[in-house]
């Protein structure tokens, strides 16, 4: 871990990893990475890596947990031990739990519970390389891998956080940000503007919290764009896009006429997926070396 | 949200109802804050301690303090750890054992409104650099969930941490002293119905109302800390007003009762 900076931001307004303090880093994602899930998908946020899947609709044990009249939605935040400079003890933690839980009621409000009365919905996510912003970055995942599900939901949720460095308000905090930071806030938010989890510390003045919602609802309009461009990508164009969304999980199923894909789902293919593996550790390079040149 | 099996149907029209009204089952405004009531040194073998009420919901808060070492990474920062027991005694909906998620994210959103506003001078816990530092234990222990317990804890810890004495004579660590605490963050709940934001939750109110949000104010008007919990959303403007609210009615139970101590 560095030393705290000097500086946050320099005399042009560009901060340490050479953004402006409305800019988001840059985010990649694919949908249907894991053929045994319902639903999945891989982001990487900077330099986070994540992994969301989506198990269910599925039959919920222990049956006292059913809800009799919708569907209960259970969310798992985890981070690998290997994802942080110093190992992490593998299974939950006291933080893991808050963010679970809280992530978890981030969906509530878009997931249409009202089918599937008695089931559960598992949502996992996996923080493979962690960086700053990972509970955003998995509620980011998360979503596209509960549309991948198939899962019938409101609209998608986006996540984002503002922060506070040098007394001045910018967005998705990079790491030295988050370490030495005045204030942090995540935000998730619908694409309706409605905010469905939100947190902070640090310190922030009244005006600072009125102009940082601000903020972090244009950050996660942008993020809304590249989870709709990912959706698109995936599932044809936009006006297909609700008809797709809406199908049960596509995966379970190897139906032979449906588009090129469903193929990759299934992971027939193994060139295919070689081919996607390269690619990944393409971007795992370039990644560690933008991480170098920062420090 | 928390009580949905304990709590009749019918009741949970009722209080739904009124407060579509804009009346409250107990009669309040929804801008009001039910009785408080706060008094601290109760337990004396605790290093400090408090027990809080509001309305009919009591709370109890011990601070304990232990010599250990410091974390790596802070080797001059005494250590701070906070823990929140949802006693059976409290509720019928409460179950002896281990804290669950709930309780997790109570405690730590006392912890962060502790720790975020700087209230503890952590620098000043420390004994030997590097290899003795003190740690605070914050034990909130509720006692009778009549609905929001997070403000009742709050206000509890920060009052038993202002009388909190460190036990440096006990452990032969030299000559007691004050608690080094030189902020006084107050959190405060509000839960929406509709558009609107209701303060100090009842039992009921928590039961129908499913979004809580929590704000920590400091002493000069910030924002220490916030969280939204439970299964709805809230509009940035609802937000900002829950925050002008916290803000307010934090200035005056500081007032009331922090600055009395």
């Amino acid at each position: 871990m560095s030393d705290k900076p000097e500086r946050f931001i320099d005399d042009e307004g560009l901060r340490l990893d050479g953004r402006r303090v409305d800019e988001i880093r840059p985010m990649k994602v694919e949908m249907g990475v894991l053929s045994r899930a319902d639903g999945s998908c891989y982001l990487e946020w900077g330099n986070n890596k994540v992994l969301a899947a989506v198990y269910g609709p599925r039959e919920l044990h222990p049956r006292r947990m059913q809800k009799p009249n919708e569907v209960l939605v259970r969310y798992k935040y985890n981070m690998a031990s290997f994802s942080v400079e110093d190992r992490i003890r593998p299974g939950p933690s006291r933080r893991s739990t808050e963010i679970s839980k809280v992530s978890g009621e981030a969906f509530e409000p878009v997931v249409m519970t009202q089918y599937y009365p008695g089931a559960v919905i598992d949502v996992f996510a996996e923080v493979l390389q962690a960086d700053a912003g990972t509970r955003t970055a998995a509620i980011n995942a998360a979503t596209l891998a509960l549309a991948d599900a198939g899962i019938p939901m409101k609209g998608l949720v986006s996540a984002c956080a503002v922060g506070k460095v040098d007394g001045q308000l910018v967005l998705d905090l990079n790491k030295p940000e988050d370490n030495y930071g005045q204030a942090d806030l995540p935000v998730a938010m619908t694409q309706d503007g409605e905010i469905t989890l939100l947190q902070m510390d640090g310190h922030l003045t009244p005006e600072e919290l009125e102009e940082g919602l601000e903020m972090v609802k244009k950050g996660c309009q942008q993020i809304l764009e590249i989870q709709r461009e990912a959706l698109v990508s995936r599932y044809g164009n936009e006006d297909e896009e609700g008809e797709e969304a809406e199908e049960e999980s596509p995966e379970e199923v190897p139906e032979p006429e449906e588009e090129e894909d469903e193929e990759r789902d299934n992971s027939f293919d193994n060139e295919e997926s070689e081919a996607e593996n390269s690619d990944e550790n393409d971007v795992t390079e370039e990644d560690e070396g933008e991480e170098d040149e920062r420090q | 949200m928390s009580g949905s099996e304990v709590i009749s149907r019918l009741k949970r029209d009722y209080i739904y109802n009124l407060m579509l009204k804009g009346e409250r089952e107990d009669g309040r405004q929804f801008n009001e804050l039910r009785d408080i009531a706060l008094e601290t040194g109760i337990i004396d073998k605790a290093e400090g301690s408090a027990m809080v009420q509001y309305g009919d919901t009591q709370v109890m808060v011990g601070v304990k303090m232990q010599v250990g070492t410091p974390f790596p990474d802070s080797p001059t920062e005494g250590v701070i750890i906070t823990n929140m027991e949802l006693n059976p005694i409290a509720s019928p909906d409460f179950e002896a054992g281990p804290p669950r998620e709930k309780a997790i994210e109570m405690a730590r959103i006392v912890d962060r409104g502790i720790r975020e506003s700087g209230a503890i001078d952590i620098n000043k816990l420390c004994i030997t650099e590097g290899e003795e530092v003190w740690m605070v234990f914050i034990d909130v222990h509720v006692l009778n969930n009549s609905g929001n317990i997070l403000d009742a804890a709050s206000l509890g810890a920060i009052a038993a941490l202002m009388t909190t004495t460190v036990p440096s004579e006990r452990e032969g660590k030299g000559e007691d002293y004050p608690m080094p605490v030189r902020e006084m963050p107050v959190g405060i709940s509000l839960v929406k119905i509709g558009d609107e934001m209701v303060l100090d939750p009842t039992y009921g109110e928590e039961s129908v109302c499913e979004t809580r949000i929590t704000i920590s104010s400091n002493q000069d008007g910030s924002i220490c800390s916030m969280q939204k919990s439970g299964s709805g959303s809230l509009t940035p403007a609802q937000v900002v007003k829950a925050s002008k609210i916290a803000k307010e009615k934090g200035e005056i139970i500081r007032e009331k009762y922090l600055l009395e101590i």
